[in-house]
């Protein structure tokens, strides 16, 4: 690197992002960063994604990092171009996804002066940014875009936005490489020993154990999850995953119980809140999993370990707190556990399985199968028995259809799995799925989509038309927001109260006028057969798959039941069992 | 939950930040956003050349709340050290207030009077009015202001409590 080497904002910037490894920024351009896509059309080294909307960007580049582990890049202009990404933003934030997100913003001399399409950016988004930055001199623009970046990556990840002003990408300044920025931020990666022992006596005087395992251990990376999966087979201790996590540990072991929460198995849940030792590596206590706090795990000794002290003791009270990353707490853990050559209590493990078992047994997720409509969880089933071999990555939107792919499909590798958990942000999945293709030109991308979902960014389908990723959209087409239909049936006296959208669009029609493929199933026989189309088309494909508007999602703890109160579903009366009084549904 | 650790207790936190712009509406935000009480805060640079901030809070809350406010501002990125007064050992705390006193006749003097035992010093005089300067901790500020109310009070102007742990070991 050449000192005192001086260019302009724009190609200092481009620089710092190609030194940061960055090989994709996904944006939209505008005035105030005119500047720093001329410097972009110059080079080649970066490729850049024009989407339809800014809100896709993020998305779009949280799917490219959650599928990588890489940071994902984001460039946008300022005012409403800034404003639109504030949704992707607060979805990363959420979920943790590592990103970088630039905006453009009005010169220096006009901030402050309501010019035209000026925002206060780094005001609106600071509560749904891990941090962001104002630059306001060209001589700061590396040395922020280097720290921007490792705080987007270090400890617990998250999104960071850079404001640009136009003069300051203008300006002439002077470089700094990555190697020469010391940042002040230094999270704790490294457990205390103290802690990890301690936790390993926990662990080998369980009587009835479960691994409580969430987004954390896939964001510590591969190696993390590796580390998992050896701890839980060494201990045989059983595993559930939350919906951040699925993949974290393979869906196709028997120690795996499904996923917990609101709409978890009623092993995974049953076997939450039995437990006399609660062991949550990287998962948070979201409401969303712990149902009411009260009678939560009332049972249980509980060790949690985190990267984020601020998530310990938050909404549920630990007994153990590790914080740490979850590879180097897992590895100094295993560590431990074999340096004391530590045992389980296979006894009382043996008859905590056979109570697991007793549980597993009620086959929570079946459902009756139908002959005339294609039942969403059949359409879930035959994507995941017949793409299954490909390891296909599945991004979802939000609703029904998300827990429905959560539950049914299985995940036996980390980062396959992009779904919007925290914010539960409808429009999420397809342009994510772009920003996966992107990152994995080769392997097959499945959006799992709701038809109400999908149309929240549809516009993406013309992205993908452009860029030639051969995305497939399914769309789960049950005529309602169905996650809100069930609420309104099951809670709200069967008001649908603005949940049925009555017109839709002729989606094949649509998939076809934005130059990609459409097709459509209306019968269970012709589900197998589109999929099969589907798969055989290198290009952008929309199906549409006509479902049985009135399934639900079971099983499900009602918000503020705890975990042993979980409804099942109507079909569970018919089988075997107790205490079935209630129309339709079993409280468990 | 027993009564202990739903009780409710008033900390005072020393933070330690960059002093750069946008950072108070960080922790004031952090704050805002997640329910929490402030009941005091001041802010000042304490170190120019390295250009560092002091924030003394007083807030409110649980053992559980205190906790996650500290684990809170410890996530901000411009925030260096976060220390809880209250509970790291003993510190001495102190606020300044500025209290306006407007009357005349035996008032006037028994404002003078009270605002001696107080150790208040009057930086300002009118015919018909003093500006006291009254230092403290904050309980011996609000006692003050509360004598001068019926005595002519018409204005007063707080800092907020600023706090050091005793001994000789910094933040």
């Amino acid at each position: 690197m050449a000192h005192h080497e001086t260019l302009t904002g724009a190609e200092i910037l481009l620089k710092a992002l190609v030194d940061q490894g960055v090989e994709v920024i996904f944006g939209y351009p505008g005035g105030a960063v005119l500047p720093i896509y001329d410097e972009l059309f110059k080079q080649n080294r970066l490729r850049h994604v024009l989407v339809r909307h800014e809100q896709a960007a993020v998305h779009a580049a949280e799917g490219y990092a959650r599928s990588t582990g890489k940071v994902g890049c984001v460039l946008v202009t300022s005012g409403p171009g800034a404003t639109n990404a504030v949704t992707g933003l607060a979805d990363a934030l959420c979920d943790s996804v590592p990103l970088v997100c630039l905006t453009g913003q009005v010169p220096t001399h006009l901030i402050g002066n309501d010019a035209f399409q000026e925002a206060d950016i780094t005001g609106i988004t600071r509560p749904c940014t891990k941090h962001n930055y104002l630059v306001k001199d060209t001589n700061d623009l590396a040395r922020t875009v280097h720290e921007a970046f490792h705080v987007a990556r270090s400890g617990r990840p998250g999104p960071v936005l850079i404001d640009l002003p136009k003069d300051v990408v203008q300006n002439k300044g002077e470089y700094v490489a990555p190697a020469k920025v010391k940042s002040k931020y230094k999270p704790q990666v490294k457990g205390d020993m103290k802690g990890i022992e301690k936790a390993v006596e926990m662990i080998a005087h369980a009587k009835r154990p479960i691994f409580y395992v969430g987004g954390g251990v896939i964001n510590s990376g591969p190696a993390a999850c590796q580390l998992l999966t050896q701890f839980v087979r060494m201990t045989g201790f059983p595993c559930t995953l939350t919906l951040m996590g699925l993949g974290a540990f393979p869906g196709s072991d028997p120690l795996f119980l499904g996923m917990l929460g609101m709409h978890g198995t009623v092993e995974a849940n049953m076997a939450m809140h039995d437990c006399d030792l609660m062991i949550n590596i990287g998962a948070r206590f979201d409401d969303r999993v712990t149902g009411k706090l009260d009678g939560f795990a009332p049972k249980s000794k509980k060790i949690h370990v985190d990267i984020d002290p601020s998530s310990i003791n938050k909404n549920v009270a630990v007994d153990l707190a590790i914080v740490g990353d979850c590879a180097h707490v897992l590895e100094d853990m295993i560590k431990a556990w074999k340096a004391k050559q530590a045992r389980v209590d296979d006894k009382a493990l043996k008859a905590w399985w056979a109570q697991i078992d007793r549980w597993r047994s009620s086959n929570c997720l079946a459902f009756e199968g139908s002959n005339k409509l294609i039942k969403p969880q059949y359409a879930i089933q035959r994507i995941y028995e017949m793409t299954k071999h490909r390891n296909p990555y599945i991004c979802t939107e939000v609703g029904q259809h998300q827990m429905w792919a959560a539950q049914h499909l299985k995940f036996d590798l980390p980062h396959h799995w992009m779904t919007s958990g925290g914010l539960g942000t409808m429009g999420y999945g397809l342009p994510s799925a772009m920003g996966v293709q992107m990152a994995h030109p080769e392997a097959l991308v499945i959006d799992i989509a709701g038809e109400s979902s999908i149309q929240m960014n549809i516009q993406e389908l013309a992205t993908l038309v452009q860029h030639r990723l051969p995305v497939k959209v399914v769309i789960l087409n049950n005529q309602y927001m169905g996650m809100v239909r069930q609420w309104q049936e099951l809670i709200h006296g069967g008001r649908y109260s603005e949940s049925h959208m009555i017109h839709h669009p002729d989606f094949v029609k649509l998939a076809e006028a934005f130059g990609a493929v459409g097709l459509r199933a209306e019968s269970p026989s012709e589900v197998d057969g589109v999929i099969n189309e589907m798969l055989a088309v290198d290009r952008p494909v929309v199906v549409e798959m006509r479902t049985d508007a009135s399934e639900n999602v079971f099983p499900m703890i009602m918000p503020g039941m705890a975990h042993n109160e979980m409804v099942l579903g109507p079909e569970d009366r018919s089988r075997d069992n107790p205490g079935s009084e209630t129309d339709g549904m079993v409280l468990v | 939950m027993s009564n202990a650790v739903q009780e409710v207790n008033r900390h005072t936190i020393a933070v330690l930040v960059d002093n750069e712009s946008g950072v108070l509406a960080r922790v004031i935000g952090l704050f805002s956003g997640r329910g929490y009480n402030i009941e005091s805060l001041t802010v000042a640079e304490v170190d120019p050349r390295e250009k560092l901030s002091r924030i003394t809070i007083v807030t409110s809350g649980t053992a559980m709340i205190i906790e996650q406010i500290k684990n809170q501002l410890r996530r901000l990125v411009p925030v260096h050290k976060v220390q809880d007064l209250t509970t790291q050992g003993p510190h001495v705390s102190r606020e300044l207030a500025l209290v306006k006193v407007s009357a005349g006749g035996e008032k006037r003097v028994e404002s003078l009077r009270i605002a001696d035992i107080f150790r208040a010093r009057a930086i300002d005089s009118t015919n018909e009015s003093f500006v006291f300067e009254v230092v403290g901790a904050t309980d011996k500020v609000d006692a003050f202001i509360k004598l001068m109310e019926p005595l002519g009070l018409t204005d007063v102007s707080r800092t907020g409590v600023v706090a050091i742990a005793r001994g000789p070991n910094p933040i």
